[in-house]
């Protein structure tokens, strides 16, 4: 007899599997071939791209157009190179995610344990924020960025990250405290504990996972954010803008191994984490969409 | 010293709420005092900088007297519905294959998953050149002997569309596919046997039993989807630029362009006002059914 498993007990015939195998196979083929492309391409000289084959592999292997996309090529008007965008986006991401974590954390352990009335409704409207259109504040944010005199300036995006930021991470907490057993942080109470003693000696110690679902979560979405950094980015734009400056630029001949070396520059950090801690970043995403 | 203890129970008693205090006067301000403000602007004759002449409908009016709002709205129940519909067979179908004990679903699971980590510029960048007829697809079947391979969606005004919805769904299926396996995984496989029993086909298995009992899932698909699909901007930037012409303009690219580049701030707020009302219409029932379940 058959132990019971997570597995599904539908049995199939030996041509259903082979089909499904095949449709599995292909699917992965798609998935891959852009990756494949721009890996490809972007260890190629230009000519080979625009006189050969995309699919072929590179007859004669190159590092220049990383080096190129890295230091030298054209990003609107200065032929940087994308480095220091990829710095800014590190100055911006950086404390972005480490500060809406931390609040996430703390706002968590209050909607939690320190419930008070009303508490449902603070946590609703914080959670909306997460799903509107940032159409709906670019305008005034502009403006009040404008007053603040942080237009165009790395902690302007970081205020902004934050601020749309902090209903997610919120979110993540709240979840996950949610299941940690009250009567733990009663007895710390009458104990005599304060609310920061209990936070950092009781919850705190067990916040890893959420905690890194949150810092993944944070990490993947404001380094790959492009409105607000089209918008407010100024002189300090991040990686996604400039990327996409490089890639657009009508100006001289397109060298598509650049743009490419390029893309892949600008995906590297986040399908880094994704490769270490992919685990964590499918429950950062579940989290999002399905309740905790 | 009872004084001091006093105050301690009081700081004690304000603390928690003095935490989230900060939080969340900052989402009223910056989330909801920003909502109010731009629905305000969308009653001004707002131009290149707010001003507050309050215009009445004007600017709604002559939102949808235009020829490429028109468009943006078209486009996007276009672009929308291809993109959740197809996301969801393939993620649903891919799910249910993935669960039939597939040996290296290790494997497949994360190369499904991985475009979710890119962000849509990157994605959009590596279509726009697959898709490119002078040096991607169609050059490469014709350089492999076919020769009256023909794929020019991209440079096409009416076929153009078509590619976002292919970058789109490549970037996100793999995702849908997570939440239904997941879905499919907590489904008792007792109910299952019991079905099987009963002398039910795999066929009536899934369609009466496993996909009736997958609605949750189908239902945070569809919530996650229709929201990526009413914000996607980046992606249309990145992949068609909003063109050729004004093909595929979309609401957002539609809202920046009026309020940023051709200085039409009145009519670029109200365009963002229907953005929000169409989301709202869609998150708030969502969430609220959502709170009020875990209240229970």
């Amino acid at each position: 007899m058959s132990v019971a498993t997570q597995d599904t007990a539908v049995s199939t015939g030996r041509f259903t599997r082979a089909l499904i195998y095949l449709t599995l196979l292909l699917f992965a083929v798609f998935y891959l071939l852009p990756l494949y492309v721009m890996g490809v391409n972007s260890l190629k000289p230009l000519a080979e791209i625009t006189g050969g084959n995309m699919m072929a592999l590179p007859s004669e292997w190159t590092l220049d157009p990383w080096r190129s996309a890295w230091s030298t090529a054209q990003i609107g008007v200065e032929p940087t190179g994308l480095k220091p965008y990829f710095i800014n986006s590190i100055l911006m991401v950086v404390p972005a995610v480490a500060i809406s974590t931390i609040i996430g954390a703390l706002n968590g352990y209050v909607l939690t344990k320190w419930r008070f009335r009303g508490d449902t409704w603070v946590f609703g409207l914080m959670l909306f924020s997460c799903f509107i259109p940032f159409q709906i504040v670019l305008i005034p944010m502009a403006v009040v960025l404008g007053k603040l005199g942080l237009a165009g300036t790395v902690p302007g995006l970081i205020l902004v990250h934050v601020v749309y930021g902090i209903g997610f991470t919120t979110l993540y907490f709240r979840n996950y405290y949610a299941s940690f057993p009250t009567e733990l942080v009663r007895a710390a109470m009458i104990d005599g504990a304060g609310f920061f003693r209990i936070f950092w000696r009781i919850l705190l110690p067990v916040s890893g996972p959420i905690a890194v679902v949150s810092v993944i979560w944070q990490f993947t979405n404001i380094w790959n954010d492009f409105l607000f950094g089209v918008s407010f980015g100024g002189t300090s734009q991040p990686m996604t803008v400039a990327l996409n400056n490089l890639v657009q630029s009508s100006t001289g001949v397109k060298e598509y191994n650049v743009h490419f070396a390029g893309a892949i520059l600008a995906a590297l950090p986040t399908l880094f984490v994704y490769i270490v801690a992919g685990r964590y970043f499918v429950r950062g995403l579940m989290a999002g969409s399905v309740k905790g | 010293m009872a004084t001091k203890a006093d105050f301690r129970t009081t700081l004690q008693d304000w603390l928690p709420k003095l935490v989230l205090a900060p939080s969340f006067a900052v989402t009223l301000l910056f989330v909801y005092g920003f909502i109010l403000f731009t629905v305000v602007l969308s009653f001004t004759g707002s131009k290149m900088l707010p001003r507050y002449d309050w215009v009445g409908f004007e600017n709604y009016e002559k939102l949808f007297a235009l020829p490429a709002w028109t468009t943006a709205i078209t486009n996007i129940a276009i672009f929308a519905t291809l993109y959740i519909v197809i996301c969801t067979v393939i993620g649903l179908m891919l799910a249910i294959f993935l669960d039939q004990k597939i040996r290296g679903e290790g494997m497949l699971r994360p190369i499904y998953l991985y475009p979710m980590a890119l962000s849509f510029i990157v994605t959009g960048t590596a279509w726009k050149w697959f898709l490119d007829p002078g040096i991607g697809l169609e050059r490469i079947m014709h350089q492999w002997g076919w020769e009256s391979f023909s794929f020019t969606w991209i440079k096409d005004g009416e076929m153009a569309l078509y590619t976002i919805v292919i970058a789109a769904v490549w970037q996100t299926s793999g995702f849908v596919m997570a939440m239904f396996l997941a879905g499919l995984r907590g489904i008792d496989n007792e109910i299952l046997k019991a079905a099987q029993i009963d002398g039910a086909s795999n066929w009536q298995l899934y369609r009466r039993i496993v996909i009736p009992l997958l609605r949750p899932a189908f239902l945070s698909a569809f919530v996650i989807l229709s929201h990526l699909a009413i914000k996607s901007y980046d992606l249309v930037i990145a992949l068609t630029g909003g063109g050729p012409g004004r093909a595929t303009e979309m609401p957002a690219t539609f809202m920046y362009s009026y309020t940023f580049t051709r200085n039409q701030m009145g009519i670029g707020a109200s365009s963002a006002v229907i953005m929000l009302m169409t989301i709202a219409a869609i998150m708030v029932p969502y969430l609220y059914a959502e709170l009020k379940e875990k209240k229970a």
